[in-house]
């Protein structure tokens, strides 16, 4: 059974260059993606982790709101019982805030510029053994 | 042999030009003359220089209000209106979705009683206004219409631009609110109402720069963009009561200039000539003024990158001097730290002096097109027209712009530019220093990430409490009533009435719920 990843941009922010980025690299290393596009709301992208009963749900923010709103789509996976399911999160996000998302729920985190290549093999790793290298 | 050499947009270069490789005399008259090829006037900036337009806006009307009055006692005579993402999606800033939103990216307006602070003792018949709005355009333009109006000036004195260009929002910018052709229709009535009653304002400025940051390469961010321009266009020719004189001079356009230089120059030049075509022989213009392709541009965006961030410094200047060579009229230069941060004062000044230093020391100003005649500019221009052109005809065969946004078209064309150059950069194919040559490992200054003001949005919602409280309800019903029932058909231009409904201080989210109960919402297509 392939990986399957969820993909999805919560809040309002329109910029999706990087999601769409991902998502390919991600199907052409041979994930199965569910991609969700981009304003998103928490409670839904966790509904459909559930349906769709994915490995790992990706968040892209570019809004400045990544901390709230990662905690946020934590919090509605908490509440839809899919808790387990590790949530990374990608885009502008400054360096003080890698903890903060931390705490918020997120495993790992991709700023802008990480090479697709690096992302992909971590994702591999985080499934395979629970732990991603990115932080 | 080596490989074929090809500038960024893919665009085969020889290893020199000559004299065989100008066009003919006809495409390359003089500055000021139709095509505009060399420029839309004779004097270039000798007449006037272009204008340095930074973008800025944030956190409450109050505080927005008080740093415009301070940038217009610095001698500004134009203000840059940054939205929140709320206003610009149409959700009033009490929706329980929004709130990690309001004021973030720029200043929440939910009512007309927001635009009167925001505009609080600026003379709004002196200085000109550029809002950076398209889903909500119409509504906000009939705020500030209607803010004009309480500051006792005449709607046919106000001066400025709203964006209101929804077809590049579905493709990659985002703040789309109803599906297409509605939104076709509203914009079609902003720019009537623009014509015949604020004759002095810009009703839509066309943005390719937002297909740009998404991936689009610079021959198809000028194709998409003109096939909007055209889309736009159609329809207020289409509905047969306006002819393209009356309404042109009014429609702008705005693009992102990155880091092919000479192809960015030719960008420009080739926009113009092809602009000026299409609204000769496809609309019959007569006057040359409607022919005239006004842009403004962004140097920064995309082209800038985190790792050795000052190199962005570097970057900058020479964008922003192809675009002074390519002939732009407006320019905002982004801050080096934009690529990770919100860019700081000491970052935004050292912007702002990049373009002063390019205007005052450089003379790149000082004659109008001064690369016109160059073998290797003037055949890029040919060859980056072409390519617009036959980008654009395979846009009309698949029965244009509205069907290309429909159909997931645009996106995918766009995704499919952005991936090959990630792979490219991923491999080194192209050059970026500090990220895949010379690198260095070292990581980006810290910075601290941007903390939302509580208080601000507290201020906000008691505002808009305090409105809803306070306002008649009858004229809300009655405004609102009005405009359901002419959104209802085609027949009447929508402008007026949300006049009316900011007068009665209807929400930014009731008007737009109001539409949306009578067009409904777009559905955007996954493509990637």
């Amino acid at each position: 059974m392939p990986t399957r990843v969820l993909v999805a941009k919560p809040g309002l922010d329109g910029h999706d260059r990087g999601a769409k980025l991902v998502a390919r690299a991600l199907r052409d290393a041979g994930f199965e993606v569910i991609y969700l596009g981009i304003r998103q709301r928490p409670d839904a992208i966790a509904a459909i982790a559930v349906q769709e009963d994915v490995d790992v749900v990706g968040l892209s923010i570019l809004s400045g709101a990544h901390v709230a709103l990662t905690r946020k789509t934590h919090d509605a996976l908490v509440e839809a019982g899919a808790g387990d399911i590790p949530m990374v999160v990608g885009g502008t996000i400054p360096q003080a805030d890698v903890p903060k998302l931390q705490a918020a729920g997120a495993v790992a985190v991709y700023p802008t510029g990480t090479p697709l290549a690096d992302l992909v093999e971590d994702l591999k790793r985080l499934v395979s053994t629970g732990q991603a290298d990115a932080l | 042999m080596d490989a074929e050499i090809r500038s960024e947009s893919g665009l085969p270069l020889a290893e020199s030009y000559g004299p065989a490789d100008l066009p003919p005399p006809e495409d390359l008259p003089a500055p000021g003359q139709f095509p505009f090829t060399r420029g839309n006037f004779p004097t270039g900036y000798r007449g006037r220089l272009w204008t340095f337009r930074q973008y800025s806006g944030f956190g409450t009307a109050e505080e927005s209000n008080q740093r415009y009055k301070y940038l217009l006692e610095q001698g500004g005579t134009g203000l840059s209106v940054a939205l929140d993402l709320p206003t610009q999606c149409g959700f009033d800033s009490d929706h329980p979705d929004v709130e990690e939103e309001v004021g973030r990216v720029g200043v929440a307006i939910d009512t007309l009683a927001d635009f009167e602070i925001l505009f609080d003792e600026i003379p709004l018949d002196q200085i000109s206004t550029s809002m950076t709005i398209n889903g909500t355009a119409a509504i906000l333009l009939a705020f500030y219409v209607a803010a004009g109006e309480k500051q006792g000036v005449d709607r046919a004195k106000l001066r400025g631009t709203i964006q209101n260009d929804i077809l590049k929002e579905y493709v990659s910018r985002g703040t789309w609110i109803w599906p297409p052709r509605p939104s076709l229709r509203l914009i079609a009535d902003t720019i009537e109402f623009c014509a015949t009653d604020v004759p002095r304002f810009n009703a839509i400025s066309v943005a390719g720069a937002h297909f740009r940051d998404a991936g689009a390469n610079a021959a198809q961010e000028m194709a998409f963009t003109l096939m909007d321009g055209v889309t736009y266009c159609d329809e207020v020719v289409s509905r047969g009561r306006m002819t393209i004189d009356e309404f042109a001079p009014q429609v702008s356009f705005f693009f992102y200039t990155h880091g092919d230089f000479f192809e960015e120059i030719a960008k420009y030049r080739a926009g113009r000539r092809r602009w000026a075509r299409i609204v000769k022989e496809r609309y019959g213009a007569k006057n040359d003024k409607s022919c005239m392709f006004r842009v403004g541009c962004v140097a920064g965006g995309a082209s800038l990158y985190a790792p050795q961030a000052h190199n962005n410094i570097v970057r900058v200047a020479y964008e922003a001097m192809a675009s002074v060579l390519g002939g732009v009229q407006s320019m905002f230069t982004a801050a080096w730290d934009e690529p990770f941060a919100l860019p700081t004062e000491e970052s935004t000044t050292l912007a702002l002096r990049t373009q002063q230093v390019l205007a005052y020391e450089t003379g790149v100003a000082r004659v109008a097109d001064p690369l016109g005649g160059s073998y290797y500019v003037e055949a890029l221009t040919d060859a980056m027209e072409a390519k617009v052109i036959e980008i654009m005809t395979d846009l009309e065969n698949r029965g244009g712009m509205v069907e290309a946004v429909e159909q997931g078209y645009l996106h995918s064309l766009i995704a499919d530019e952005a991936f090959r150059v990630q792979q490219a950069l991923d491999s080194g194919d192209r050059a970026v220093v500090g990220l895949n040559k010379f690198a260095t490992g070292e990581p980006p200054p810290e910075v601290e990430g941007f903390e939302l003001d509580e208080g601000g949005r507290r201020r906000q919602l008691e505002r808009l409490a305090e409105v809803k409280r306070t306002r008649s309800a009858a004229d809300v019903t009655a405004t609102l009533g009005a405009l359901e029932k002419a959104a209802a058909t085609d027949d009447e231009n929508l402008m007026p009435l949300l006049v009316d409904c900011a007068k009665a201080y209807c929400t930014v989210g009731e008007m737009v719920d109001v539409l949306k109960s009578q067009w409904g919402e777009f559905q955007q297509p996954v493509v990637f």
